[in-house]
């Protein structure tokens, strides 16, 4: 797998620097000037954002490790997946779904919030 | 050997995002009652190569201010990315066997949103960053979505492993919504329009690649075409029954397609209302149908018991 992403690297690489070789150079300090149309920059650029995204972020790290841990037990329900183990998916799964109430509840994932 | 079947794919995978670039113009074309690009070569088929050509003799420009270095790795690291999606290709002829290709999809698109975020943010620009933000937002929930749902089909079939479950049966047919909600996430996970918030053209120029130009924005361009090529492909391999190789290429075709039909449809999304469908729709129907795939196998469990 490493090997194969090594050459797909290298092969964007090669058309990288072959479009370096090709393009036509004709330089101003006009051109590279960042995009504000048609105005000069004036204000800062990276600018704070809002916080919404942040938040987004956080439970989308939190989902993501569930979905983590769910892979093993697929990888396992190829082979076997006795009682227990389907018992105790479904209980995973209540609680999932009983968090993700529980922030909808609090107004963590609303994007306007109300109050 | 490794080399000439990496070469090959990736020949085989650009000239199909060339054609794909064409028939967009194309359908775009005809759904607008207007013909589309028809005077380079014959019909027009050609017209992609041209474009290629005369992308790649534009001139490199760096913006002032911009990060140079991270500037110009964006797109490469994005493309590879994109080219070692197809990697896991699954294919009756193929050389290598990955019984975890499943895995590795969901990290490749997960590694997706960086190459967004650097795309943005690197060009010092306040469009490219406001739509590096929008877009790595909407990538990262819509992934988590994506994910439940293709769990399901992964369940069902018992395979994680792609040439496999090529030869499962039709998930279309068990659950035809949830076909629907992954043909959604998916045009919210590649940026497509009706949910192009990533480079709304109405409020943020062209989103997170208005600095780019020329061969750069050529990188940016294929990377974004080849995974909406891949995904669909996706949706062939779990959702659909798939014995006959040319079957299987005739529908991620067809689901392409529908791409390109949604564009052509559907006036842009709002955001806000994007990210709840997300959050507040699609992810407890992706969790509620796994738990129904599990409450029935513990019915079946039971009456097997029984019987």
């Amino acid at each position: 797998m490493v090997n194969l992403f090594t050459i797909m690297l290298f092969i964007s690489m090669i058309m990288f620097f072959m479009y370096l070789m090709l393009f036509y150079k004709n330089y101003s300090l006009e051109k590279q000037s960042a995009f504000e149309c048609g105005f000069e920059p004036l204000s800062e650029m990276r600018t704070p954002f809002s916080l919404r995204f942040f938040i987004l972020v956080i439970l989308f790290l939190i989902f993501d490790i569930e979905i983590s841990l769910l892979f093993p037990i697929i990888s396992i329900s190829t082979l076997m997946l006795s009682l227990f183990m389907k018992t105790s998916l479904l209980i995973f799964l209540i609680i999932l779904l009983i968090g993700l109430f529980h922030e909808w509840n609090e107004g963590a994932i609303d994007w306007m919030s109300m109050f | 050997m490794l080399w000439v079947t990496s070469i090959f794919t990736i020949v085989c995978v650009l000239i199909a995002v060339a054609f794909y670039t064409l028939y967009e113009r194309k359908i775009l074309g005809y759904i607008q009652i207007r013909k589309g690009p028809k005077s380079v070569g014959f019909w027009g088929i050609l017209q992609p190569f041209a474009d290629a050509v005369k992308l790649f003799l534009n001139e490199l420009i760096l913006p002032m201010k911009s990060n140079k270095v991270l500037f110009m790795m964006a797109p490469i690291l994005g493309f590879s990315l994109a080219l070692f999606l197809w990697v896991i290709y699954p294919s009756v002829y193929c050389i290598k066997f990955i019984s975890f290709s499943l895995l590795i999809f969901l990290c490749i698109s997960a590694i997706n949103v960086y190459c967004i975020l650097l795309a943005g943010w690197t060009s010092n620009s306040k469009y490219a960053f406001l739509g590096a933000l929008r877009a790595s937002a909407q990538t990262i929930s819509y992934e988590v979505s994506m994910l439940f749902i293709l769990i399901v089909p992964v369940l069902l079939i018992f395979e994680t492993n792609m040439e496999m479950a090529l030869k499962g049966y039709s998930v279309m047919f068990l659950m035809f919504p949830l076909l629907l909600v992954w043909f959604t996430t998916t045009l919210a996970e590649t940026n497509r329009a009706p949910f192009d918030f990533a480079e709304g053209e109405s409020e943020l120029v062209s989103g997170f690649n208005v600095e780019y130009g020329g061969g750069l924005f050529a990188l940016l361009f294929l990377a974004e075409y080849a995974n909406i090529i891949f995904m669909s492909t996706m949706s062939m391999i779990w959702f659909f029954y798939n014995n006959n190789s040319f079957l299987f290429v005739l529908g991620i075709v067809f689901f392409s397609t529908f791409y390109l039909f949604a564009r052509g449809a559907y006036p842009r999304h709002r955001y806000d209302l994007l990210m709840m469908l997300c959050w507040k729709s699609f992810l407890p129907f992706g969790i509620c149908m796994l738990f129904l795939c599990l409450l029935c196998w513990l019915i079946m469990m039971y009456f097997n018991y029984i019987f």
